[in-house]
């Protein structure tokens, strides 16, 4: 096994380390971390049989095994980048649905100046003309 | 969300006004729409304010809703648009806190709602100045003409944020009405034109503000319009919104 075998097999493991303890602290939810553990396998594997890779570039024609390796790790990063975006956007939607929600419903159960403060469906009792 | 019992409000037309950080303005601005004489209930929307806004609001016998934080003036209003469709009011208007809209031409967004589910108080249509920077003003121009061809309706004005909204636009909003900046003006009228909501302008005059500085500079209008291109290109792709049910 050569040195940069090694150092590569010891990054695998020790990613792979980080996101099961981040797993078990739950400090991430099962759900993220299954594609950092596919990469963090991945990284392992490659270390450990660096002849898959070249064998995989020799099917996809690229001629450069590494260029291989780049392209596959960028465009990963760049599907959990958006994921994360999309995630970012969704719970973007959610968190503003509840500060409306949330001020609605104050507005409903406080009233600090209203006239009874016993009426909490002051909104809905309001008297027709 | 859920829906809840709708009830009868006492009045039809609620004028719906979003405000941050706005107490120095805020009370001169409510006393005018009291002062107009309006049959119209008045809400306002206190967009996480560190002043003493809604405070102010209450005292001048305002309801009041209080963000828990900033939305922007599109989360505000999306808020008052809820609150209209859970109490059944006819129309939401919408007035700026800090008196750059003049209460009194409120009566003719509401005419103009008579045959229209949108209507906006343009700057540009009126005998009067608006007194903008001239960048700005060819951007508005600009995007004014861009609106227009994608609502099918001449519009001369997109970011006026003084407008009236009729049932079905309230339906629309109270759903979707865009929280980003420029996402109120522009990006609601293209919503609304994509459901198919006639919407229609009626010239109004603005005013200057009252407190506080109104952000122009050269850089900014640039990235003014910068963003205006991007929410316009953005809105034109958006998937198309469904017509609320009446």
């Amino acid at each position: 096994m050569t040195r940069a075998q090694l150092a590569s097999l010891i990054t695998g493991f020790v990613a792979l380390g980080v996101i099961l303890d981040l797993v078990r602290r739950r400090h991430l939810r099962v759900r993220y971390a299954g594609m950092w553990l596919v990469v963090g396998i991945g990284m392992t594997v490659l270390a450990v049989s660096p002849g898959l890779l070249d064998r995989a570039a020799a099917v996809l024609g690229v001629v450069d095994p590494p260029n291989l390796l780049f392209f596959v790790a960028i465009i990963v990063l760049l599907v959990v980048v958006v994921q994360l975006s999309l995630e970012l956007s969704r719970v973007d939607e959610k968190l503003r649905i509840l500060a409306e929600e949330l001020a609605l419903l104050r507005h409903r159960t406080e009233l600090p100046e209203g006239p009874s403060p016993s009426s909490e469906d002051d909104d809905s009792s309001r008297a027709p003309r | 969300m859920p829906s809840e019992t709708r009830s009868t409000p006492i009045s039809t037309v609620l004028i719906v006004v979003p405000a941050f950080n706005e107490e120095s303005n805020i009370a001169e601005t409510l006393s005018e729409i009291a002062g107009a004489g309006l049959d119209a209930d008045v809400l306002v929307v206190d967009d996480g304010s560190q002043d003493r806004t809604a405070h102010v609001a209450r005292s001048c016998g305002a309801d009041v809703l209080v963000l828990p934080f900033n939305l922007g003036v599109g989360g505000a209003m999306r808020t008052g648009f809820v609150y209209a469709r859970r109490h059944a009011y006819r129309a939401v208007v919408q007035v700026d806190a800090d008196g750059q809209h003049d209460p009194t031409e409120i009566p003719k967004l509401l005419t103009a709602l008579g045959d229209a589910d949108l209507v906006i108080g343009s700057r540009f249509d009126g005998d009067d100045h608006f007194d903008v920077t001239r960048v700005r003003r060819v951007a508005m121009r600009v995007l004014a003409w861009a609106v227009s061809g994608l609502t099918g309706t001449r519009l001369t004005d997109t970011t006026s944020g003084f407008r009236a909204s009729g049932p079905a636009a309230i339906d629309l909003f109270a759903k979707e009405y865009p929280a980003e900046y420029l996402g109120d003006t522009i990006e609601s009228t293209v919503i609304a034109a994509r459901a198919g909501l006639v919407i229609a302008q009626v010239p109004s005059h603005l005013r200057a503000r009252r407190y506080g500085e109104p952000s122009q500079s050269i850089i900014r209008a640039t990235l003014y319009v910068g963003r205006a291109v991007i929410v316009l290109a953005l809105a034109a792709i958006h998937r198309r919104p469904t017509r609320a049910a009446p």
